[in-house]
């Protein structure tokens, strides 16, 4: 029995159920379908990952049916469980399940309790078809989907203005993205006549011509700027922190662990299409990544709301993502994939913890002192901080340190700089936020803090074990079981690794060292200035960057305005003049020639007699004289 | 023996018919109008009686009986209408009847 259709059917079903009775059944009736479903996939999953290392192949295939057949194209809605999507399952389903154990306790007595678990399976079953469609245009139409859940639950309290229009700015800049990511879809195809990714990296490993191998940049170009759009990485990452306006599991869920990542996942997918086009990976996508990871950073370090500095310490992970793959080191990127995942879902958590506490406050001005009425959540988040500050030994650290190893041996040393720093920024970013947040006075004192119930603690205290000891399964020491686990997907990477070791420079103790003294060294900064003073303006330079070094105010000026601007001249002027004239103006002018034209009809019979003979002496003229 | 030439028919003919034309267009009365058209009927049997003796073909003759049967049958839907309008209308003046006016 094929395990794989089972993943993505679970979520989908107890969402469909959901959808249709779930608003009379109770809410603890409602949160245990919704959370077992997800189990469910989970445990389907592990019975797939199984049987993926039993084949010989190295994949397993469900083909549903047979879904496109025009001429050349042949599309199958297929499904495919190899050891990439088997990682990406179990993260998906693991961390999501721990998400819907805890959304059960956080969202009690919202109204549309239902409605959000609806959303959050579907989100789950789209995201599981994205990982798992075995050609690119199953992949699509789960990318789509996980785009829609994402607007459906950014916008979940629609009644509040800023949410409504975060979910729209969600969806339209997404938009953008995809419109690209389409493009190459289509380009793929017409240049290598197939869409599957089997027969992709088949037909690339296979001497592909050279009119082939120039298109593929083209390509690989396209694709990558569908990535941005998902990932949120320059120029489109601007609707991710409005995205925290979303309940925070959801933040937790879509925008830090799994998602957000599906355009690194998709450049992962398509490896060998990348591969082949090497100037498109080390010239766009790494300094992309590298870039945003630093930009986000900064931008970070001056933000006031707890849920937006994870928000753009979630950019700024994703950056490092794009930078490893960028520099050819796809496992270390998957490798953070999966510990991000991890540690981003616990400070998310913790703070949706805080948020509840706190009656829904969450500007770091007004919260302090926590740490006394809420030791669980103050612990998770204190690993959660550690293990984005990249210490050892917390899962960030094996990740993060990977990135940097790669980027160095890969011979691009400002890539390996930027990212150097960008973890002594992050490092300290995070210390605030915590030191802000748990330590100290509280700011108001009328709050009276609780902490959370069982069921949010057990998923912080999971994520937390797994913030903490999850870095392991990527331990060099322990033989890089993670990176060995992949090797068969990525090829590439052997050379990169070559040429590092010709290249010589600082050995890999040096780096670690490095990078370890750069994170201590941003946490020791942050807690100079932030353990005993709590009001620390940020002057000058860090509240430019905190207003995002006036980027936001650059869209809003030069696309956001000119397009409203557009938009509201259309609809006052053109609309009604031209569209509506133009439709109002053709029936007006048949309802004329109507009146006068009834006017022939009469009803005399004796009218119609003549107009008969009329007729007739007419036809007949016309026959006699031509 | 036939010192009315053919001609004299035919002429005969168009005068009738005209006759026949200028009765449904300028009267009212509804009996006289349906006398008319009987008068273009014959007329045009007339014609093709004629042109069947000139041509010596009896197409002309066997159309004409044709053309009797639908008048016969065409008399008895015309006088049917015209006694319900009379029945519906008290009258028999023919504009007087115009609900189709559009």
């Amino acid at each position: 029995m094929n395990a794989v259709p089972w993943i993505v059917g679970f979520p989908l079903a107890s969402s469909v159920l959901l959808g249709l009775v779930g608003a009379r059944l109770g809410e603890r009736t409602v949160g245990a379908i919704a959370s077992l479903s997800v189990l469910a996939a989970f445990a389907a999953g592990l019975v797939g990952w199984s049987g993926v290392s039993a084949t010989e192949s190295g994949a397993i295939r469900a083909v549903l049916f047979e879904w496109i057949t025009v001429a050349d194209l042949r599309v199958a809605a297929a499904l495919q469980l190899d050891r990439l999507s088997a990682l990406l399952v179990l993260v998906v389903t693991g961390v999501g399940f721990l998400i819907h154990v805890y959304s059960t306790e956080y969202m009690r007595g919202e109204d549309g309790y239902a409605r959000y678990f609806t959303y959050l399976n579907l989100f789950t079953a789209s995201m599981l078809l994205l990982v798992l469609g075995a050609n690119v245009l199953v992949m699509f139409v789960g990318w789509e989907l996980v785009g829609l859940c994402s607007y459906l639950l950014i916008g979940f309290w629609f009644e509040r203005p800023a949410a409504a229009a975060a979910g729209r700015k969600a969806f339209v800049v997404n938009r953008i993205g995809d419109a690209a990511f389409l493009l190459g879809i289509c380009l793929l195809f017409v240049t290598l006549g197939t869409l599957d990714f089997a027969e992709i990296s088949r037909a690339l490993g296979d001497h592909p011509q050279q009119a082939v191998l120039a298109t593929l940049p083209a390509i690989a170009l396209l694709l990558f700027v569908g990535a941005t759009g998902k990932s949120a990485q320059l120029p489109l990452h601007v609707w991710l922190p409005d995205a925290m306006e979303g309940p925070t599991p959801v933040s937790a869920l879509i925008h830090a662990a799994t998602m957000v990542t599906a355009g690194v996942y998709m450049i992962a997918r398509l490896w060998p299409l990348f591969a082949a086009a090497p100037g498109v990976l080390t010239g766009v996508v790494a300094v992309v990544g590298a870039a945003t990871a630093l930009f986000a950073a900064t931008v970070a370090i001056g933000q006031n709301d707890l849920k937006r500095v994870l928000a753009w310490s979630t950019i700024s992970q994703l950056g490092y993502m794009f930078m490893a793959l960028g520099v050819g080191a796809a496992t270390s990127g998957l490798f953070h994939l999966t510990t991000h995942a991890f540690f981003k879902a616990l400070l998310f958590l913790a703070a949706g913890s805080v948020m509840h506490a706190m009656h829904g406050v969450i500007d770091l001005r007004r919260l302090g002192g926590l740490r006394h009425a809420m030791p669980v959540t103050f612990a998770g988040f204190a690993i959660g901080a550690i293990a984005l500050s990249g210490v050892p030994p917390f899962a960030g650290f094996w990740s993060k340190d990977e990135i940097l190893h790669a980027a160095y041996a890969s011979g691009q040393v400002p890539l390996w700089i930027v990212g150097t720093i960008t973890a002594g920024v992050t490092a300290f970013y995070i210390t605030r936020a915590a030191l802000l947040t748990f330590t100290g006075t509280p700011a108001d004192r009328k709050a009276h803090p609780h902490e959370a119930g069982p069921a949010m603690k057990i998923a912080m205290i999971l994520l937390a074990v797994l913030s903490a000891a999850g870095g392991l399964i990527g331990a060099k020491f322990l033989g890089a079981p993670f990176e060995h686990y992949l090797e068969l997907m990525f090829h590439a990477e052997a050379h990169a690794e070559a040429a590092n070791h010709a290249a010589g420079g600082l050995s890999e103790g040096a780096l670690i060292a490095i990078s370890i003294v750069v994170a201590v060294l941003g946490i020791a900064f942050a807690w100079s200035l932030f353990n005993r003073r709590r009001n620390v303006t940020l002057g000058g330079l860090a509240a430019l960057a905190a207003r995002q070094w006036g980027l936001e105010d650059l869209y809003r000026a030069a696309i956001v305005r000119p397009l409203e601007a557009l938009a509201i001249a259309l609809a006052g002027r053109f609309d009604p003049g031209v569209i509506d004239g133009a439709a109002n103006g053709i029936g007006a002018a048949f309802v004329g020639a109507g009146a006068r034209v009834r006017a022939w009809q009469s009803g005399y019979v004796r009218r119609y007699a003549a107009g008969v003979l009329v007729s007739a002496i007419l036809v007949l003229g016309y026959w006699l004289l031509r | 023996m036939s010192a009315v030439p053919l001609q004299a028919y035919v002429i005969l003919s168009a005068v009738l018919f005209s006759i026949g034309v200028a009765g449904v267009l300028l009267r009212r009365t509804a009996l006289i109008l349906f006398m008319s058209i009987e008068l273009m009927l014959n007329a045009v049997n007339l014609a093709f009686v004629t042109f069947a003796r000139m041509h010596g073909n009896l197409s002309g003759q066997l159309i004409v009986f044709f053309v009797l049967v639908v008048a016969a049958v065409e008399v008895v839907v015309g006088l049917a209408l015209i006694v319900g309008i009379f029945r519906s209308r008290e009258t028999v003046d023919i504009d007087a009847v115009d609900a189709l006016r559009g």
